[in-house]
């Protein structure tokens, strides 16, 4: 590497692929600023269920014991798609790593790390995500939820845990509108 | 309820609505008591924004009851208040530096990738203005849902009337920070492009805050008869050469600090402008900054600039040349309304502003389509509408 940039923003590809630690085809990096402390913030996303109310496609977490989680994630058709994942590092306070059983319809990996914005203005959170879509119909569902825009999907997902942790809601527009089949709370797009 | 609705280019209609719900727990229903056509919903009319879908909600400057409050709003029942049309969250580094409509969280995670991409950092949020901008419902109706409404939303006292304080949700501000940013000091002349609201309203805005001169430029006789009417001197450009004239009245040096209060729908005599207008009309370009390409040659050596004005793309033949040789400062920006909210309210209540002047036409919601036609055909005449849901 020739520089300071996260390897997620290389143009190189097989740079990129450094990311992935079990060789996983997708790549996703995202960095989040968040105006709350370090430990708040790890706290957060170490009760792993949590992420449920702020990623958009997964329906429930739900914990088995210490470091694994039962993942449950929404397909089209009212489907869903589920895993277990494992912690494979942590480091309270500074990062989480996890990774999908062997055997899981979906190969993925994930490393998050806190790091120290300047001081007085809350935590870096840089996650990373590496997945590979696995074949078959359930594949062609998986690639639905995470390929077709898997880093639009990862920054709405950090902005909405952003919101969270700001606010201690996630933000709607939710209002009427004059188009007929829409509800008073239907979603603004 | 009732609700004025964007069909398309030229074509509000008066629809009946759902009424809103609480969503979340900080937001807060308000009764409409009244609310005013701005003159970027112009911009709306015109179909120059991005992102608006038929059905949509216009309207921006409201205010009213609290009729409804969620579990951690601040808001009363019964309480008036004025809803700045930004929406900020109080909770993200911006709000924290009072930068309140650039605030990270009030445009829903759905609705910023556009932004993001346009302008490299998703937008805040607002009232009644496009989907960049969160697609949140607009004022121009029975009710509206008001999200972080222990952020933004002014209480007023009895006594002072709606006509008084409804301008502080957008145009009052606006016209303030204009002048703030115009970063006025003893002895300076202020140039300010646009008579329409804004600019009448930095007209008021830059004397108060110290300046020796301020000269208002135009071409509506009506709006410049305001504008002297504040203490302004006038130039009609349709009369005069503006950049001659500064020259002449000025003394040969220029003014200290230029504010264009006209943005992207820039009228103006130039061959530029015909051009840019053409473009437009392609599809080939949006923004017509003739107003602002003359505020950039007019100023003064080591001068300021103040960008109130609304732009949403990109601008051709921009004098980067005469910004950089002479030295010029610049600051701009959607209005951080509620930094100034409460100043403002205490001006109003001291007598030192009046906004009333301004208001030339009044509607119940239902006259809405036809004064947004007048409005947008006869700037002269119309030089502020505001609308009444309540009035029988």
């Amino acid at each position: 590497m020739s520089s300071d940039a996260p390897v997620t923003t290389d143009r190189d590809s097989e740079v990129e692929a450094e990311a992935a630690p079990r060789g996983e085809k997708a790549v996703v990096g995202r960095t989040v600023t968040v105006n709350r402390p370090r430990e708040e913030v790890y706290a957060f996303w170490r009760d792993v269920p949590n992420l449920a109310t702020v990623m958009e496609n997964i329906e429930r977490i739900d914990t088995i014991d210490e470091g694994r989680s039962h993942w449950v994630v929404k397909a089209p058709a009212g489907k869903t798609v589920e895993w277990d994942s494992v912690v494979t590092d942590d480091e309270p306070g500074r990062l989480i790593a996890w990774q999908s059983v062997e055997g899981s319809d979906v190969k993925s990996s994930g490393k998050v790390e806190f790091l120290d914005a300047a001081p007085g203005r809350g935590t870096m959170i840089r996650a990373t995500f590496a997945y590979d879509p696995p074949a078959g119909v359930i594949g062609e569902w998986v690639a639905k939820i995470f390929q077709r825009e898997p880093e639009i999907q990862t920054r709405r997902d950090l902005r909405r845990l952003k919101q969270y942790l700001e606010t201690g809601e996630i933000t709607s527009s939710a209002s009427p509108s004059g188009r007929k089949s829409e509800s008073a709370t239907e979603q603004a797009l | 309820m009732r609700a004025i609705t964007w069909q398309g280019r030229h074509k509000v209609q008066v629809d009946t609505v759902p009424d809103p719900e609480i969503v979340n727990p900080r937001d807060a229903i308000i009764k409409v008591s009244s609310t005013a056509i701005c003159g970027s919903d112009l911009h709306l009319y015109d179909g120059y924004i991005p992102t608006m879908r038929a059905g949509d909600i216009l309207g921006h400057e409201f205010m009213g009851e609290v009729v409804e409050t969620g579990p951690k709003s601040t808001l009363q029942k019964g309480q008036r208040v004025v809803v700045p049309f930004t929406i900020s969250c109080g909770g993200c580094f911006h709000c924290g530096k009072e930068q309140f409509a650039a605030c990270d969280n009030a445009n829903p995670a759905t609705t910023t990738d556009m932004s993001e991409t346009l302008y490299g950092y998703p937008m805040g949020g607002a009232f009644g203005y496009a989907h960049l901008t969160g697609g949140y419902a607009g004022g121009q109706a029975d009710f509206v849902r008001v999200p972080y409404s222990d952020v933004g939303p002014i209480a007023i006292p009895d006594g002072l009337e709606d006509d008084k304080v409804l301008f502080l949700s957008d145009i009052l501000p606006t016209g303030w920070m204009a002048a703030e940013n115009a970063q006025i000091e003893e002895g300076d002349t202020v140039a300010i492009w646009g008579c329409g609201p804004v600019g009448l309203f930095a007209v008021q805005s830059a004397l108060l805050q110290g300046a020796h001169r301020v000269i208002a430029i135009d071409h509506y006789p009506r709006r410049l008869e305001l504008a002297g009417q504040m203490g302004a001197e006038t130039l009609n450009y349709h009369d005069t050469d503006i950049r001659e004239a500064l020259f002449e009245m000025t003394g040969g040096i220029g003014p200290d600090a230029c504010i264009d209060c006209v943005g992207m729908e820039s009228h103006g005599m130039g061959i530029d402008n015909l051009i840019d207008t053409v473009k437009a009309h392609t599809f080939l370009g949006t923004d017509r900054p003739a107003a602002l390409r003359q505020a950039i040659l007019s100023c003064r050596k080591g001068g300021r600039l103040s960008i109130p004005g609304v732009y949403g793309g990109m601008a051709d033949k921009f004098p980067i040349g005469a910004l950089m040789e002479k030295g010029l400062s610049l600051k701009s920006g959607q209005t951080h309304v509620q930094k100034y909210t409460q100043l403002l309210l205490d001006l109003i209540a001291d007598d030192k502003i009046d906004t009333t002047f301004l208001i030339s036409h009044r509607g119940r919601l239902e006259d809405g389509p036809a004064l947004y036609k007048h409005w947008h055909d006869d700037q002269n005449e119309y030089t502020k509408i505001v609308l009444k849901p309540q009035m029988a």
